[in-house]
């Protein structure tokens, strides 16, 4: 693809095809997790008039799609800001999504002579990367901030204005488990461990695969019900439910002074790892702020470590009482 | 070792871990804040605006980008767990995204 604003405006729909939900599906998945882009610069929606809406978005192809297929039926300009791919948020986040870019974007596309409107629409999630009065000393436009959400936009343009509702980020279980598949990619190879792990270790190969299943899905799925302020404790809580069906199996079928050495041992790990997975998860989330993130790491490292220490070393002991060596 | 657990306990309501600061003195009552806040921090008053909900705070930095009369301070950044683990291990600044980041 070619680098750079097009100077040229571009045609697009608000109807996806298939092409589209196939590069949705990867970029779900974390395909390509940098290639999922549009060309930056000025596309025309539908047909829209000298007068018609300037919306303003990332060049992440999941954001720019979002934004022209919740405007069926509808007329606007998009000016797509080069992200590098990344989403409104994220950009807006490290300052891609910014002032700067938003005034580079409406120089390189000389957007003033293609449109009478004297107004940008911005997604409200790109104002922690924009600055709404330095783009009105920097260029001819102002800024108005729309919904946070693309599907509130037909609402926003008929209104003019939006409901504390349209202005507020949330977090539901949709929300919460569409990033699931991404972390699976980021374990990809200690997934493919796990599996075989599963088919060819028994007992043990089964606990961890389900107990990492249980927290890439499970937890962000009961993440509301699981008690706790901090996530890794929720996690750790996570961890200490799960593996207790698996411990409980062992004590009443099993027999051998070993056996209370490896429920002590899962318990330690396990109750490790789900807090290490939690403790991934505060940077996900919507409400989590980056002094909270930073507190929570430094506070939750050493105690998960030392866990996994302490259940490293009792497995080697389950091991040597197995095997008969104490 | 940190005995971070303890600090954690009591995870009382409104617990503020952030930065924000607002100087209620230099709101000019433009109502930006209102409508940038993806958390409704802020809530609308009659000469000023009022920090109704500090706690709710995600420091995005929206608040203080667009205040123009500097009221609102806020420590921003994007607070992605990976960077900041990588950064406490390795003991350099977080990188977040692109190449030096997620793969």
């Amino acid at each position: 693809m070619e680098e750079g604003y097009a100077t040229e405006i571009m045609a697009t729909v608000s109807q996806l095809g298939s092409r589209e939900r196939n590069d949705h599906l990867k970029a779900r998945i974390g395909i390509d997790r940098m290639g999922h882009r549009v060309r930056p610069g000025l596309y025309a929606l539908g047909s829209p008039t000298r007068s018609s809406p300037v919306l303003v978005t990332a060049n992440y192809s999941l954001s720019f799609d979002a934004l022209r297929s919740a405007l069926p039926g509808r007329n606007a300009w998009i000016l797509a800001l080069d992200t590098k791919g990344i989403n409104v948020w994220c950009a807006a986040g490290k300052g891609t999504f910014g002032t700067e870019e938003l005034l580079k974007a409406v120089q390189a596309t000389d957007l003033a002579s293609k449109v009478d409107g004297r107004t940008l629409i911005l997604p409200q999630l790109g104002a922690p990367g924009v600055s709404a009065h330095q783009v009105r000393k920097g260029c001819d436009f102002k800024v108005e901030y729309g919904p946070v959400r693309a599907e509130d936009l037909p609402a926003y343009l008929d209104t003019g204005e939006c409901t504390e509702e349209m202005r507020t980020v949330r977090f539901k279980l949709k929300d919460r488990l569409v990033l699931a598949p991404v972390e699976v990619r980021n374990y990809r190879w200690l997934m493919v461990l796990m599996i075989l792990a599963a088919v060819f270790v028994p007992f043990y190969g089964p606990l961890v695969l389900a107990l990492t299943l249980g927290g890439i899905f499970l937890f962000p799925a009961l993440l509301p019900r699981l008690p706790g302020k901090d996530l890794s404790l929720r996690g750790m809580v996570l961890g200490g439910l799960l593996v207790t069906p698996f411990a409980l199996y062992q004590l009443l079928f099993w027999s051998g002074g070993f056996v209370i050495a490896a429920v002590a041992a899962e318990y330690m790990l396990m109750i490790a790892w789900l807090g290490y997975i939690g403790l991934n998860f505060t940077g996900s989330t919507t409400f989590t702020s980056r002094t909270g993130v930073r507190r929570e790491i430094f506070a939750y490292i050493p105690w998960i470590a030392g866990m996994a220490l302490l259940g490293g070393a009792l497995s080697v002991v389950t091991l040597a009482l197995y095997a008969g060596w104490l | 070792m940190d005995i971070g657990m303890l600090e954690m306990q009591p995870p009382e309501k409104g617990a503020a871990i952030n930065t924000l600061v607002f100087r209620p003195g230099r709101c000019t009552n433009c109502g930006m804040c209102l409508k940038v806040c993806p958390h409704r921090v802020f809530a609308p008053g009659e000469r000023r605006v009022k920090m109704a909900r500090a706690d709710l705070c995600m420091e995005c930095g929206a608040c203080q980008m667009n205040c123009p009369s500097g009221a609102i301070a806020v420590d921003s950044g994007v607070g992605c767990a990976a960077a900041i683990i990588k950064a406490a291990l390795r003991g350099k600044d977080e990188v977040v995204c692109g190449e030096e980041c997620c793969r």
